[in-house]
């Protein structure tokens, strides 16, 4: 390795900018993941739930003696069961609680309203079958601003009486709470007196991560030791032990939760479920492992969904297209139980990063958080805590806004955009933007694309069509995004008291190899991969000869886990600065090893070299060796360090992304005739898992925006129970993408890495949404809810009478 | 319910069972042989996790009863690994990014597999198409359509090398 060169070095470490292809991927593709339905332990019982047929109504009588007459069950646990425990309700994330099950009501369909232990999943299905729920219906109210109506129905009886909530006063019972952010006078003062004001009421739809596996679990209580182990589908492992902890009374130090291979999160696994309590406290009651594992009608309909947020703007400007204020309102649907996963500050999470990318003076938001008789939740769905919202609302104003103005939305964007010179950037939200370069990205992207030849194209098909030409029309949808991820700090952002910072612990073997453990948990992100390639950089060690470990809670440190794009920015910082107390012990002994004084050494690659003397070096390899086997004065053997990263603040990841389509303007049929995005999100750790990322996170956009939905009836009937009607795109429809970038490193962190997973997530849904909308512009089309199935793009087109 | 008697060959090799006759392929291959490879991702024949080959052709094993697999030769993504465990679909996944969280990965090689063997020479677009079987949440499809397209050069350029 020796006489190998500079560059040689460098490569061979797989570290920082490397396309390292995936240590992961051997057990995949070869079917030896491990993911929590593979786990199977002597005697292991099965679980599962009776649920609600009725979206609202009261329990008169559950008949469980069939059931347990069925040879094979064990037991069915009710409400009363649990009682006793304190465990018939828990705690949500957001500081509300919610029934683990029904306690004398249910408040959504598919709600839990029992749970049967049994020998295996078939007897459960089977004395499911058996179990006999007598219920009152009561009046449904799946309308937000009917739930907040005076005389509607009282939803949550327990909270009667109650006027203050966990984020404050509540001014009607079905109302959780109201969040204000910014200056609403100053505002509305600006609204008023604007030369241009653009109104719209901007629905983004309720939707759901739908991770192709499911939720789960399988808890073993070992009554002999009094040690439970819990294995499941936990995007935050040691948020998971603290709140089972809190929960049952048992020490933390006898209780290990483990999440073994993810299959997808999307944020839908953050969250506490009753399943795992009722898995739990199964396995406390038989002393067997008890697994439980959702089917997906029961993911669809009770996990966490997404979004459901009715977003009220107004946006004003000068004649010329200068904004000079923001105002928004959100009615934001949370269903039965205030389910977020939000930091406790932040009732709507992020969603005042909605002035987005725009240097915007004044702007006011508030929200109102309702309840309704639809399954709980509100998880942020690859985005960062509502950001998805936020984005997708001023995408759509700046649009709106446009279209009053009589404007290309392109150089509306363009005059408006905070520039290059005033990062750290202040927003009128009270956000600081550490760094970014919007107009670079903006002309690379609007070259890339031949925007101008684009909109001459769009002019003649324009024309083409009223001259009876064509039935297809197109559509340019822009979107120039900024997220806000990587929370903390703790000083702002905590999940139930608990600090949002993350960890990395390191030890260098004595020859050389190293292991790393991290607080977070990878569902398909490859942490394996590119932690190891951060800490290659920083210690010179091949990241093919570092481990990574994560999900295992007697092993891992503790960490806030995986979400919110949070593991590069936060858990990734931990492993860098815990490489560089490797790399300050490392230089100690290599001092000693040289016989020279610490400053005299210098870092290249993967060794100290005494400065100006190349020849006399020490490898890190030597390093380690020495500092287990060589007694060096004044220093402990060993070489092992601990980082616990609170973020000074969060990253600002931005790009642009633009979608052009065809649509038929007869079927409503949209063909993505192309989609390019380019992605800043600062130092690049690893450039084909980045492409990969916004592939993935893209194609969920596309979902969203044109077809995926959870949809209610009236009665609260859950109309989108399995993948035949909730729209997960396949190949054939995905549409190609063309990915690109820029780099702006963040300045505070560490490396400068800023996190992608969710970016195109963010940025995705309003390239697609304001393509459909573009195609429509010259017809007088300005705003129509998502999402842009091909019923709903008929309709625009026969509202706007281009059906003759 | 009373058990069936069922024989099988999974991989090559003949195995027997006791189970009852209303079980899911999936579940027999899952909890009975202890092949966790295939997945259960919705039961209902849409995201194909649980995709095998049975007799020559890809089937979700979530809507196939033991009682229609007596005697029938299933394979599995266990069985499709070469000796050092990475066949030539495994390594171009592997190399083109085609996999994130691997929930999936399993029934899309499965049936990629048999779709070579379909079609040993597709197009993008044939490809598109006999994947949309099989649902991914992580890829966007484009790496996976990549590595498909990939393999299938290799396996046929090592054909003629044959010939």
């Amino acid at each position: 390795m020796n006489d190998l060169s500079h560059d040689q070095r460098v490569a061979g470490l797989k570290g920082l900018g490397s396309s390292r292809k995936r240590v992961e991927d051997a057990r995949f593709t070869q079917g030896k993941g491990n993911y929590v339905d593979d786990i199977k332990m002597p005697d292991m019982l099965f679980g599962d739930f009776v649920r609600s047929q009725y979206a609202h109504a009261r329990i008169r009588s559950v008949d469980t003696s069939k059931a347990v007459a069925l040879p094979g069950v064990i037991a069915v646990l009710q409400a009363a069961d649990l009682a006793p425990l304190g465990l018939h309700w828990m705690p949500t994330l957001a500081g509300d609680k919610q029934m683990v099950l029904a306690d004398g009501k249910v408040l959504f369909q598919g709600q839990e309203i029992a749970f049967v232990i049994a020998e295996d999943r078939y007897i459960c299905a089977d004395a499911i079958e058996l179990i006999e729920v007598e219920y009152e219906e009561l009046p449904v109210v799946v309308d937000p601003f009917k739930a907040l109506q005076p005389g509607a129905p009282v939803l949550r009886e327990d909270l009667a009486g109650q006027t203050k909530g966990a984020h404050g006063e509540r001014i009607h019972h079905n109302h959780i709470f109201r969040w204000e952010v910014g200056d609403k006078e100053g505002t509305e003062a600006v609204v008023a007196g604007a030369d241009v004001v653009a109104e719209e009421m901007v629905y983004y739809h309720r939707t759901h991560p739908c991770p192709l596996e499911t939720c789960g679990c399988v808890a073993s209580m070992d009554k002999i030791n009094g040690k439970l182990t819990l294995w499941g589908t936990f995007q935050a492992p040691h948020v998971v032990r603290t709140v089972a902890s809190l929960l049952s009374g048992i020490p933390e130090s006898s209780i290990r939760v483990v999440s073994p291979d993810i299959g997808g999160g999307f944020g839908n696994k953050v969250g506490v479920y009753p399943g795992y309590v009722c898995a739990i406290v199964a396995s406390i009651v038989t002393g067997r492992p008890v697994k439980w594992i959702e089917d997906r009608m029961d993911n669809l309909m009770a996990t966490a969904f997404a979004r459901d947020y009715w977003m009220q703007g107004k946006i004003a400007a000068t004649a010329e297209g200068k904004i000079t204020g923001l105002w928004c309102h959100v009615t934001a649907d949370h269903g039965a139980f205030d389910a977020c996963a939000d930091p406790t500050k932040f009732p709507a999470g992020f969603f005042s990063i909605c002035t987005g990318s725009y240097d915007i003076p004044v702007a006011y938001v508030g929200v109102d958080g309702v309840y309704t008789n639809k399954a709980p939740g509100g998880v942020a769905y690859r985005c960062s805590f509502r950001v998805t919202e936020a984005a997708y609302f001023i995408e759509r104003m700046i649009e709106v806004l446009a279209i009053k103005l009589g404007m290309d939305s392109a150089e509306l964007r363009r005059i408006n955009f905070i520039r290059k010179e005033q990062f750290p950037y202040q927003s009128a939200l009270g956000w600081e933007y550490d760094s970014g370069d919007y107009h670079t990205a903006w002309d690379k992207a609007l070259n890339a694309v031949g925007y101008d030849a684009l909109r001459a194209e769009q002019a003649q098909r324009v024309a083409d069509f009223k001259a009876g030409k064509t039935r297809s029309l197109m559509g340019i949808g822009l979107s120039f995004f900024t997220e806000i991820v990587g929370a903390g700090p703790v000083k702002n952002c905590d999940i139930l008291g608990m600090g949002m910072f993350d960890s990395c612990e390191i030890r260098i073997h004595p020859t050389g190899s190293a292991l790393a453990r991290l607080g977070t948990i990878s569902q398909g992100q490859g942490h394996a991969t590119t932690f190891a390639q951060i800490l290659a950089t920083e210690t010179g060690i091949p990241a093919d000869q570092i481990t990574i470990e994560e999900g295992d809670t007697d092993t891992a440190p503790y960490g806030l886990g995986t979400y919110g794009s949070r593991s590069t920015p936060v858990a990734g910082a931990a492993t860098a600065m815990a490489g560089r107390k490797i790399r300050a012990k490392a230089q100690m002994i290599a001092a000693y090893l040289l016989e020279v004084h610490d400053n005299d050494l210098e870092w290249d690659v993967d060794r100290f070299v005494v400065k100006g003397v190349p020849e006399r070096f020490k490898t890190m390899k030597e390093i380690a060796y020495a500092a287990y086997n060589q007694a060096i004065p004044g220093l402990e053997p060993g070489l092992e360090a601990v980082s616990y990263y609170d973020p000074p603040n969060m990253t600002y990841p931005f790009g642009a992304y633009i979608c052009v389509m065809d649509i038929d303007a007869d079927t409503g049929v949209a063909d993505i005739r192309s989609f390019y995005a380019l992605d800043d999100c600062g130092t690049r750790i690893n450039p084909m898992i980045i492409e990969g990322q916004v592939h993935g996170g893209a194609t969920e956009a596309f979902a969203i925006a044109m077809g995926q939905e959870i949809a209610y009836d009236e009665m609260g009937n859950c109309m989108t129970g399995t993948l035949m009607d909730f729209f997960l795109p396949t190949a054939w429809e995905t549409p190609h993408y063309t990915t690109d970038f820029t780099e702006t490193p963040s300045p505070h962190h560490p490396i400068g890495a800023k996190g992608v997973g969710e970016s195109p997530n963010v940025g995705g849904v309003p390239a697609f949404s304001n393509a459909v909308h573009d195609a429509f512009r010259p017809f007088g089309l300005t705003q129509s809810h998502m999402p842009h199935d091909h019923w709903r793009i008929w309709r625009i087109a026969n509202q706007l009478g281009l059906h003759g | 319910m009373s058990k069936m008697h069922l024989k099988l060959k999974v991989n090559g090799k003949s195995v027997e069972t006791l189970c009852e006759p209303r079980e899911l392929l999936i579940h027999v291959l899952r909890e009975r042989l202890n092949l966790t490879g295939p997945h259960i991702g919705c039961e209902t024949s849409h995201c194909g996790a649980c995709t095998v080959d049975m007799n020559g052709m890809s089937v979700k094993s979530c809507t196939v009863f033991a009682a229609q697999v007596q005697g029938a030769e299933i394979t599995t993504i266990e069985g499709l690994a070469g000796p050092d465990g990475m066949g030539v679909l495994q390594t171009s996944f592997r190399e083109h990014h085609g996999l994130q969280c691997g929930y999936c990965t399993p029934g899309m090689i499965t049936r990629a597999h048999r779709l070579l063997q379909e079609n040993p020479n597709p197009t993008e677009e044939e490809v598109r198409f006999g994947m949309a079987g099989n649902l991914c949440r992580c890829t966007g499809y484009q790496n996976i359509v990549k590595a498909i397209l990939h393999a299938a050069s290799e396996l046929n350029a090592s054909k003629e090398a044959a010939q």
